[in-house]
């Protein structure tokens, strides 16, 4: 048994957990409630159980840190990330319903993650720091939480179409089962909020971090001010609901916004620009 | 007049503002990650055309972060902060000194939650034993037209969270300027035996500063890894101040040294051009010494009698390794030429002893080395942002009232109370009081 094969059962389980919690959503088959939080506690498991393991090859060869140096590995620490946090909401609103809308990106990162280079390679000097962690984990923590308010986003979108193209007249109708709109509402804004401290720690674990291997705390790379736009985007979010009272398709838009600048700061960069994250790529 | 100054206090307190420059500052910062920043002008005229350049260079394009017109935005954003903060703060710290027991008694009983009781006791009393319960609510009280009214809160200081935020970014920008007008940032390259009394700024004229210290390196080493990738910069560095030696520091690259306000980072290397450290030692004896020599000159022990000289130079093999030719001689004066690879060890065999012989290239380590007093502030600030951000989006402030008026057969308890967030939370929070009221034998309270 090794960390890929690990890693690679805890993607089909998300795969499936994904289907299940899709079907929940678009059948209305509640009966797959039980087996769809089964597998995608079981995937988390395996992915719990790949990234410790990954760790502990990278010590067998010598190289041993933290699995959080690469693409690779930070797509693996995303769905870990998601997943953990998705089942804590499930867990806290005794909703399944959500999951058709979260549990997907726990699998695309993992698939994602599948198209990258697996090797373990040791650390360059620049990440030889005790920051790395901290720095990664804020990041994630943020990062996963924005991909559920975005998940929450789409779903109010959706509810919120059905909604008003009439069609709810029948009790019976499939979109009917999603929870009410002033749930998801409040689902979006409080992860946004999450995500919000989250990200701001991990903005400045980074800042601090560089400051120790540099001596300069920003330096205006383009992932330091990708991350700094991504912040402003939510600052605003955050702002308009609690001084404008701004609720409903306009923050359901922001938190889909959001997410793309924090999928642009995470992903796009690494590809598209230069800058002292570029080791983050492969 | 007046009217006009309200306005532009208005302005300039307002969320719009703010939610303006938000958007501004962020799709501004945009420009910097896309257009590449510092580089010369004619890379700009060959990327962009000249037309474009000109207009980059009127702009300050390449060096947009610290563009007139970007620091503006910052100003006005700092301004937006300031006047927003002195704004609210009235309003904000009258509610967390509010004296919760002078309210309308109406708006009390009209609580977003609210309960009423009847008991057969006195209100006096059951004042008095809603006093004397253990609960985290500490009750204070005050007589209302005859009726009773006890007060407690919990958490007002919370609503503080917000201010700490918005104050936390002023703190950092604070730090920012502190860093940019008392410290500097420069660097200095240092070549192995050698050492550096003054550094280089970051400017166009890499205008040097002096340092009222001495900084030497006694060795650099560049570790890779069996790929071949790096795995470590390393530099000995010793401070020599007033003619002492102060501090000996090996430095790596998250590992700087720091010494009076000044910090020095590992942040490059560069291989000196045919100049070579050579390390011997007598093998029973164990005496040493290290030398440092170029190709051709010729260095001499003469402890120990010795002599030598590279004289000639093979390669470069597998990562940059060359093999040199040795010229080895002692007093017995029967010279031997041997080829040594940069990096290993060898013994030499002679009639006196054995010596162990190591050669390997020079370098000079790149440091980078600033000063930032305003560094702390920075920290300080983002502390304070973490805090703040945790105080005002998960702990709110809670506050219940007990309101008692006599009644023909005992009195009239009225609990109500409100909370300025997480509702549900201090739903929890009012059914637990709730619930403790009525459980107590001693109030007799009975749900009406």
């Amino acid at each position: 048994m090794n960390s890929s094969q690990l890693l690679g059962f805890a993607t089909f389980a998300y795969l499936a957990a994904s289907i299940l919690y899709i079907g929940i959503f678009v059948f209305r088959a509640k009966k797959l409630g039980v087996a769809a939080a089964l597998l995608l506690t079981l995937g988390f498991l395996f992915n719990t159980g790949g990234i410790i393991l990954r760790w502990v090859e990278s010590y067998q060869q010598g190289i041993g840190h933290a699995p959080m140096s690469n693409m690779y590995e930070s797509l693996i620490f995303f769905a870990w990330c998601i997943a953990i946090f998705y089942l804590f909401l499930e867990f806290k609103f005794k909703n399944r319903l959500i999951g058709a809308f979260a549990v997907p990106f726990a699998f695309l990162s993992m698939a994602l993650a599948s198209l990258k280079d697996p090797d373990i390679t040791p650390l360059v000097p620049a990440l030889q720091s005790n920051w790395l962690i901290a720095h990664v984990v804020t990041c994630f923590v943020g990062y996963a939480a924005f991909a559920v308010a975005a998940g929450m986003g789409i779903m109010y979108l959706v509810r919120s179409a059905s909604l008003e193209g009439g069609k709810e007249k029948n009790p019976a109708g499939l979109l009917a089962t999603l929870p009410g709109l002033k749930m998801i509402d409040d689902i979006t804004h409080k992860t946004i909020v999450f995500g919000f401290l989250w990200l701001s720690g991990g903005i400045i674990t980074g800042a601090i971090w560089a400051n120790s291997a540099w001596g300069t705390y920003w330096s205006w790379d383009p992932k330091e001010t990708w991350s700094l736009i991504t912040w402003f985007v939510y600052a605003g979010a955050l702002h308009a609901r609690f001084t404008k009272g701004w609720g409903g398709k306009r923050i359901a838009w922001l938190a889909i916004i959001g997410f793309v600048a924090v999928m642009f700061t995470y992903y796009g960069v690494n590809y598209l620009l230069s800058g002292l994250h570029s080791y983050g790529g492969g | 007049m007046q009217k006009n100054k309200n306005e532009v206090w208005a302005f300039f307190a307002s969320v719009k503002l703010a939610l303006f420059t938000f958007f501004i500052l962020a799709a501004a910062s945009v420009i910097g990650t896309v257009i590449p920043q510092g580089k010369e002008m004619q890379f700009y005229i060959e990327v962009f055309g000249p037309g474009t350049a000109k207009l980059f260079q009127l702009l300050n394009v390449p060096d947009m972060y610290n563009s007139w017109w970007f620091v503006s935005l910052l100003v006005l954003f700092s301004i937006n902060l300031i006047v927003c903060t002195i704004d609210r703060f009235p309003n904000i710290w009258r509610l967390v000194t509010m004296d919760n027991l002078a309210l309308d008694i109406g708006r009390i009983l009209k609580m977003p939650r609210h309960q009423t009781f009847h008991s057969d006791l006195p209100a006096a009393e059951v004042a008095l034993a809603v006093e004397g319960m253990s609960t985290a609510w500490k009750f204070d009280k005050a007589d209302r037209d005859g009726a009773i009214l006890l007060a407690a809160q919990k958490g007002p200081w919370t609503r503080l969270g917000v201010i700490a935020v918005h104050l936390s970014i002023l703190v950092i920008f604070i730090g920012a300027i502190i860093g940019s007008l008392l410290g500097f940032k420069g660097s200095v390259m240092i070549r192995e035996g050698g050492s550096a009394k003054q550094i280089y700024l970051y400017d166009a004229g890499n205008t040097p500063v002096p340092l009222d210290f001495e900084v030497r390196c006694d060795r650099f080493e560049l570790q890779r890894y069996d790929t071949g990738t790096p795995k470590a910069y390393i530099s000995d560095l010793v401070v020599i101040d007033g003619g002492q030696e102060i501090l000996k520091k090996t430095i790596t690259v998250n590992d700087p040294l720091k010494y009076k306000g000044l910090t020095f980072y590992q942040s490059s290397y560069q291989p000196l051009d045919d100049a070579y450290a050579i390390e011997i030692e007598n093998q029973t004896t164990a005496a040493s010494k290290k030398f440092y020599m170029g190709r051709g000159s010729a260095v001499e022990w003469k402890e120990e009698g010795l002599k030598f000289r590279i004289t000639d130079r093979m390669g470069p093999y597998g990562m940059g390794v060359y093999r040199h030719k040795l010229l080895f001689n002692d007093n017995s004066q029967k010279p031997v030429e041997f080829w040594a690879e940069e990096g290993k060890m060898y013994i030499v065999e002679r009639p006196e002893a054995d010596y162990i012989f190591s050669l390997r290239p020079l370098f000079f380590t790149g440091l980078q080395v600033a000063k930032d007093p305003g560094v702390w502030w920075v920290y300080i600030g983002c502390g304070m942002m973490l805090l703040g951000l945790y105080v005002a989006f998960f702990l709110s402030h809670r506050k219940v009232w007990i309101y008692l008026a006599e009644e023909e057969s005992g009195s009239r308890l009225h609990l109500s109370g409100t909370s300025n967030k997480n509702k549900i939370g201090f739903d929890n929070d009012f059914s637990a009081l709730m619930e403790l009221l009525e459980r107590n034998d001693s109030l007799k309270l009975k749900r009406e």
